[in-house]
């Protein structure tokens, strides 16, 4: 058999589980075979891992608008090298992504960068203001996977569940920023001692988990208004998870059959609000970062499925908007090129969290979340993938990023995982620099 | 020789985080001092000649900036005003920006006020020179706690087992902060109370409560702070006849407190909100004792971070 | 630091200050508009000595102030100690007097010179004269004494240490070397 690229060697692990190792063979944007065949380009990935590409529900990529802080070409770029195939992009720009001509220029610009693939979201309301629904049914026909005010907080639930009832019947997911405003003030970091101490405006967990509390009962009323239609499986997507009390919540709802999914960023699950202690912007974000109780919750929930999939809230900004001071500097962290080898390390490394529980949650969770089916490595299934290498450790130098926002909170941490090539639909669209363990040897 | 027993200090004075009791006595002893040069006709010395020093407040504060600035000249230092009211802040340029061009100009140590907490320790990294918080946000007004506790020092003797109450607006108030970081250093016990809504979950160094008489039941000082009309506005106070009523310090819950207990106020007052206006102008007023003080603690502070030993 | 002679006793001192007293007299010719001023520590406790003497030899007592110079150090930078202020005390006007500085030893010259300064800022005397009790040498400025008690060689290694019976309970003069550390 002939194809592309033969990969040799490497051990595959997808969704399903851990298998062993395999030579794939890649030709027409599929996988052709997983016993070898003949490839112009061979790759020696002895030791390495072989993953579907990573797929993340909620990323920042800032165009239009905002290229100052990231854009498409470089937001896709430092995607692929942090081994992501496929990306939702969040419509919260200027201006805000709510009419199907924004959502098919960006597809179109997109498709030429020919990094990660983009699926934009789409705004649930007319310019994000919470009054007025956007046109589901014409934004899905030109791309949009998702319809989100996120950025902002859905404070009418009346909008909500009306955008709800449209979206369902197009099948789009709705995600929610699940914060109440009211509750969350101008809260800068999580409330709670390390706010008393310090005297920031504190952000109580209890503005999140209340707004769950509520949009889970908006939901509620939603599936009785869709009674006499099919209900969906799938409905309201709470974004960027960050408290022990709102995952109990999710996890009481999932097992009471509601249609709700909802990811956890990166930082809420390795970093705390100790890290405001030196009082270094870089650690602001919206949800704040919590306490170590919240962070092992939300692993537990990792783990037993509560929490559908990692979502990295990659929330690019300009290093002098984040060395503003607190109250000023904006929300957000970037990680789309550090969230994997981090949590692979974090979680896998140091934990024992099963890889392939993570896997799953950077592939087939999210896909289900957005109505994708899983992508598994098989024989015809689509080239989409991920090679990276389990033993090589190296610091997160955020000087060598390829987003706009060169730094993070990881800044010096020692991570292994690091991707060495990304493929989309066949196509080698990001290959590690030299020197970092990636083998190529003639046929 | 005795003055080895002088112990060494952080180059700076962001909070008290970095300090411990010794270092703290020992500049309140040099505060002291300071005390001795204010008291002489000439109350100037050229201790400080050749440094010059920067205040710089992106949030105005007349009576604290001229506090330093007075300390800092009867020490002989240069010292030049950065306003943020009037500065490029407005235009976009970011605080690093402006403190790294006034850093250009050969500054030696700055004077930092700023409505945001962490800005001094920004500073501090960004700056490598002498940074001191004359207030950041919410978070801390280290020169304030230091010269309220050399006060109620001036007055009580050792603040060992001494209760000192602070009563207003806890959840909102760096000086508050600051003393509940400081006065237990010294062997204090803080008490801070006001209604439920401006006091936070927790404040290390203190016992919180919202009783009134609890927090003056035979505290050996009284400190009462400044009530922020805007508090009414954010929906945290009911109306100001509310606070009046449940949390003014006046001459009947004075009596509360030991007899002759000293009364403190940072400033500026509110006369007959937070305080009854003639309490001030008492006997047991030190409002004026502080104001003094105020100099001599900040002159003891421009010597430690400028001439002291790091 | 260790002790190694007595340079002058009990009643050297008592010799080398009767004879300053008489000297002031005799340079400033009589006692008009002479005054005292004494540097802390052991400058005080000599200058009320001084001022006694000239009591006592001319019948007149003379007016004494008492000068703190740490403020004034040009060292203060690299000492980095702990000030030790002490209270400064002129009870008179300086203006036209003719002050006799008092310290105990002259060494560098800077303690000399600090106190120019901060006796300047106090008043504007006539003239300044400089009486010390023991010249160790190793100046470093251009500054001399006007009225010593004794010259004493020294090295740098060694420490002059002035005894007054107010201040250490007897009067002596004293000289330490600093341990090699």
């Amino acid at each position: 058999m002939k194809g592309d690229f033969l990969i040799k060697k490497a051990k595959l692990v997808d969704g399903r589980g851990v298998h062993g190792t395999a030579d794939v063979l890649i030709g027409e944007g599929r996988i052709l075979s997983l016993s070898g065949g003949e490839a112009p380009s061979v790759l020696d990935a002895s030791g390495m891992i072989l993953s579907p590409g990573f797929f993340d529900p909620h990323a920042h990529l800032r165009e239009p608008g905002q290229e100052v802080k990231e854009d498409l070409q470089s937001g896709l770029t430092a995607a692929a090298r942090g081994g992501y195939t496929d990306i939702v992009s969040m419509p919260n720009t200027t201006p805000v992504v709510d009419n199907p001509e924004i959502v098919a220029a960006l597809k179109k610009k997109a498709a030429q960068i020919q990094q990660a693939r983009l699926h934009p979201a789409a705004a649930l309301t007319q310019g994000q203001e919470g009054k007025v629904l956007s046109e589901a049914h014409r934004l899905q026909e030109a791309g949009a996977v998702m319809l989100t005010d996120d950025g902002k907080t859905n404070e009418d639930a009346g909008v909500l569940a009306q955008g709800l009832l449209y979206a369902a019947s197009w099948g789009l997911v709705v995600a929610v920023h699940a914060e109440d405003a009211g509750l969350r003030r101008n809260g800068v970091m999580n409330e709670g001692a390390v706010s008393y101490r310090l005297g920031l405006p504190g952000n109580s967990g209890y503005a999140e988990s209340a707004r769950i509390a509520r949009d889970l009962e908006v939901v509620r009323y939603v599936l009785d208004r869709l009674a006499a239609k099919a209900a969906p499986d799938r409905l309201l997507h709470i974004q960027h998870l960050s408290t022990r009390r709102g995952l109990e919540l999710i996890r009481q709802a999932k097992h009471q059959g509601l249609p709700v999914t909802t990811e956890v960023g990166p930082h809420h699950l390795t970093l705390t609000e100790e890290a405001l202690n030196g009082l270094n912007p870089l650690y602001k974000v919206a949800p704040p970062l919590r306490t170590q109780s919240d962070v092992e919750a939300l692993i537990e929930g990792l783990l037993d499925g509560s929490i559908d999939c990692i979502g990295t809230d990659h929330a690019p900004h300009t290093q002098d908007e984040k060395e503003l001071d607190l109250l000023r500097a904006p929300f957000g962290i970037p990680s789309l090129e550090v969230c994997w080898p981090l949590l692979y390390t974090e979680l896998v490394e140091k934990r024992g969290f099963p890889l392939d529980v993570l896997v799953a949650r950077f592939t087939d969770g999210p896909r289900r979340v957005l109505g994708f089916p899983p992508l598994h490595l098989e024989e015809g299934a689509e080239a989409s993938l991920v090679l990276w290498n389990p033993s090589a450790q190296r610091a997160v130098e955020p000087q060598t990023f390829a987003s706009k926002a060169r730094f993070s909170p990881w800044a010096g941490w020692e991570l292994k995982g690091w991707p060495v090539c990304t493929w989309v639909e066949g196509q080698m669209v990001c290959k590690a620099m030299e020197g970092e363990g990636i083998g190529q040897s003639a046929p | 020789m005795s003055e080895s027993a002088t112990p060494s200090f952080p180059k700076h004075l962001l909070d008290f985080r970095d300090w411990n009791r010794r270092q703290v006595e020992s500049l309140l002893e040099t505060a002291q001092m300071m005390q001795e040069v204010l008291a002489r006709p000439v109350k100037k010395v050229p201790a400080l000649t050749g440094f010059t020093v920067a205040t710089v407040f992106f949030e105005p504060s007349t009576r604290t900036r001229i506090s330093f600035e007075l300390a800092a000249r009867r020490m002989s230092a240069d010292v030049v005003s950065f306003s943020g009211a009037t500065s490029s802040t407005t235009k976009g340029e970011t605080y690093r920006d402006t403190l790294r061009t006034l850093d250009q100009m050969g500054i030696d140590a700055y004077i930092l006020r700023t409505d945001a907490a962490g800005v001094p320790h920004q500073a501090h990294r960004w700056l490598h020179k002498p940074v001191i918080n004359a207030g950041d946000g919410w978070r801390a007004h280290p020169t304030q706690a230091l010269l309220d506790a050399f006060t109620l020092r001036e007055k009580l003797g050792s603040l060992e087992g001494k209760k000192i109450a602070i009563v207003g607006d806890i959840l909102h108030s760096r000086v508050a902060r600051s003393n509940a970081e400081l006065l237990p250093m010294l062997g204090a016990t803080v008490v801070a109370c006001g209604p439920a809504t401006l006091l936070p979950g927790s404040l290390p160094g203190a016992t919180l409560t919202t009783s009134l008489r609890e927090a003056l039941y035979e505290a050996d000082a009284v400190m009462v702070l400044r009530l922020q009309k805007e508090r009414m506005e954010k929906g945290l106070l009911p109306s100001l006849p509310e606070y009046i009523a449940a949390y003014q310090v006046n001459r009947e819950r004075l009596g509360w407190a030991k007899p002759q207990a000293p009364l403190l106020h940072p400033g500026p007052m509110n006369r007959d909100v937070e305080l009854e206006g003639t309490l001030a102008d008492s006997a047991q007023s030190l409002v004026e004792r502080q104001v003094a003080n105020g100099q001599a603690v900040r002159m003891a502070v421009l010597y430690h971070v400028l001439v002291g030993k790091s | 630091m260790i002790f190694k002679s007595k340079l002058l006793n009990e009643d050297e001192v008592r010799r080398a200050l009767t004879r300053i007293a008489h000297e002031v007299i005799e340079k400033n010719k009589g006692v008009d508009r002479l005054c005292f001023v004494g540097i802390h520590t052991r400058g005080i406790s000599l200058a009320k000595r001084l001022v006694d003497l000239v009591e006592k030899f001319e019948g007149k007592r003379v007016p004494m102030g008492i000068l703190d110079i740490t403020l004034y150090r040009d060292d203060l930078s690299e000492i980095g100690l702990q000030p030790k202020v002490r209270e400064t005390r002129i009870p008179f006007d300086l203006g036209g007097k003719a002050v006799v500085l008092v310290d105990d030893v002259l060494y560098t010259g800077r303690t000399a010179r600090a106190a120019l300064d901060a006796l300047i800022d106090q008043g504007r005397p006539s003239r300044i004269y400089l009486a010390v009790l023991v010249d160790r040498g190793h100046r470093e400025l251009p500054i001399r004494a006007d009225f010593v008690g004794k010259n004493l060689p020294t090295s740098k290694s060694e420490v002059v240490k002035v005894k007054t019976l107010e201040d250490d309970g007897e009067d002596a003069v004293e000289l330490w070397e600093v341990e090699a550390s």
